[in-house]
């Protein structure tokens, strides 16, 4: 099933097309990995699926993004729906100045009616979301210790955590272990590996030994055109482009 | 700008053409032995079975640094994939050539027989199989690869057409059984050789195409380029 899918997208930044007639598919239940050199456009496609581009004023679109064959763009659609079902991580981790209890529900109760959530109902919440990205046997007798206090890679997950008790269907993940060393970049990964049946994970990554070992299926962008989607062992061991040959092989530039 | 990967695979596939002229060398003298009963060349060919041993283990050594260095991917983990399945082969063809030394030492203990234009044949067409595979290996050409591959089932039917011959002339003339059953084993050593060198193309065509054709009855036209 694909969960998330484009269809001739274009995008410019002011005058600059960074995006060029992208059309690909994404399936549920697996991890894709947008690879290739700086400035490919594999980002300005990972913001597409939630609309974070728009935030910038000189961004022009056109083209279909669709999420669960509903195109994101159509005017009935709720913004804040659709970043609920689609989360998104950054590089760098960014707990808010609060306890680990209160990060993990901050997206949940600022989407639920006063009132409606009992403590019960958080406190369960809690501890799936955190169990969900192995940190709960960590952190269960903590709950309530600032979340900045993590260390880096625990942080990341509890990022992760954030998004899930508003049950998305998509994860974004720009380049997520970029800012962790290599033992949190192996627990953040490991971690990742387990959710991915339950999700579509999308990740903008630069590591291509990152992306070998932990995608399913890899998208090769160069100058905002996709070159190459399809199964990572394939992509790796037999290319069906040059271009993609000539960029995993490190002979690019 | 060429790399010191790129180098360093630069001089690793040329060890393995040089293990390959040497195998190439190797038929040829042996051939000599057994038709022309040149019985000084045997020393040239243990000499060479000698020397490419040590090319296996450089070679075999070097693959697996080069593989734990760079990880390569594609093109680069094919070939590398592909020389030490080459490397296996080639040695191989090594050891049989080996053990027509073996057979030909008994053989030219007795007198000579005639009618081994049969047997000069099969190890003229395996030498050339082998040549053009390292050829095909030399250029990354599946074409050339696939053209080793055709050729396969005509040396089979001409070993089979020897060994029947050879059978006859043994049931005919029991003076010339113990020759002639040297002969038969030699001559299906050069058809294992021959054997050989139908791998060597297949491992070609998946350098160069990514395609495994082992075990396929039809291993189909190749890319156009």
């Amino acid at each position: 099933m694909h969960c998330v899918e484009t269809r001739e997208l274009n995008l410019w930044y002011a005058d600059f097309q960074a995006l060029i007639n992208v059309s690909c598919r994404i399936k549920h239940g697996l991890i894709t990995a947008l690879i290739g050199p700086s400035g490919c456009g594999k980002t300005t496609l990972l913001r597409c699926f939630n609309r974070m581009n728009e935030r910038f004023g000189y961004v022009r679109t056109t083209g279909e993004v669709r999420i669960m064959d509903q195109n994101i763009y159509s005017p009935d659609v709720s913004l804040i729906e659709l970043r609920k079902t689609v989360g998104m991580v950054f590089q760098r981790p960014n707990p808010l100045p609060l306890s680990i209890y209160d990060n993990v529900l901050f997206g949940l109760r600022i989407h639920s009616e006063p009132g409606t959530l009992s403590r019960a109902a958080e406190a369960e919440a809690v501890e799936k979301a955190l169990r969900e990205v192995f940190l709960w046997d960590t952190v269960k007798d903590s709950l309530k210790n600032k979340a900045t206090a993590l260390q880096l890679e625990q942080q990341q997950k509890l990022c992760i955590a954030r998004l899930l008790p508003l049950t998305p269907e998509v994860l974004l993940m720009d380049e997520p272990c970029s800012a962790l060393d290599a033992e949190g970049t192996e627990a953040v990964e490991d971690m990742l590996a387990a959710l991915r049946e339950r999700y579509t994970i999308v990740i903008v990554t630069h590591n291509m030994a990152q992306a070998r070992r932990i995608s399913d299926e890899c998208v090769f962008m160069l100058n905002g055109e996709l070159i190459e989607h399809d199964v990572t062992s394939t992509v790796f061991v037999t290319p069906g482009d040059k271009r993609t040959e000539e960029y995993i092989e490190g002979r690019y530039g | 700008m060429p790399t010191k990967f790129d180098a360093d695979l630069g001089i690793l596939k040329e060890k393995q053409l040089k293990m390959g002229a040497l195998a190439e060398q190797m038929i040829r003298g042996i051939s000599a032995v057994v038709v022309d009963r040149e019985e000084q060349l045997l020393d040239g060919v243990a000499a060479s079975e000698e020397q490419m041993d040590v090319l296996q283990n450089e070679i075999d050594e070097e693959t697996v640094r080069l593989i734990a260095v760079h990880t390569p991917v594609a093109g680069d983990l094919r070939l590398l994939i592909v020389i030490t399945r080459l490397n296996a082969e080639i040695e191989r063809i090594g050891d049989q050539v080996m053990n027509i030394a073996f057979y030909a030492k008994t053989l030219l203990k007795e007198d000579p027989l005639d009618g081994l234009a049969g047997i000069s044949e099969l190890g003229r067409r395996a030498r050339e199989m082998l040549a053009k595979g390292l050829d095909a290996f030399t250029h990354q050409s599946g074409d050339l690869a696939r053209s080793v591959i055709g050729t396969d089932d005509e040396v089979d039917q001409l070993h089979d057409q020897l060994f029947r011959e050879l059978m006859r002339r043994a049931i005919g003339d029991a003076a010339v059984v113990s020759r002639v059953l040297e002969l038969i084993l030699i001559a299906r050593a050069f058809e294992r050789i021959a054997d050989h060198a139908v791998s060597i193309a297949e491992d070609v065509i998946y350098c160069v195409e990514g395609k495994d054709i082992r075990h396929v009855d039809d291993p189909g036209p190749g890319e156009p380029t």
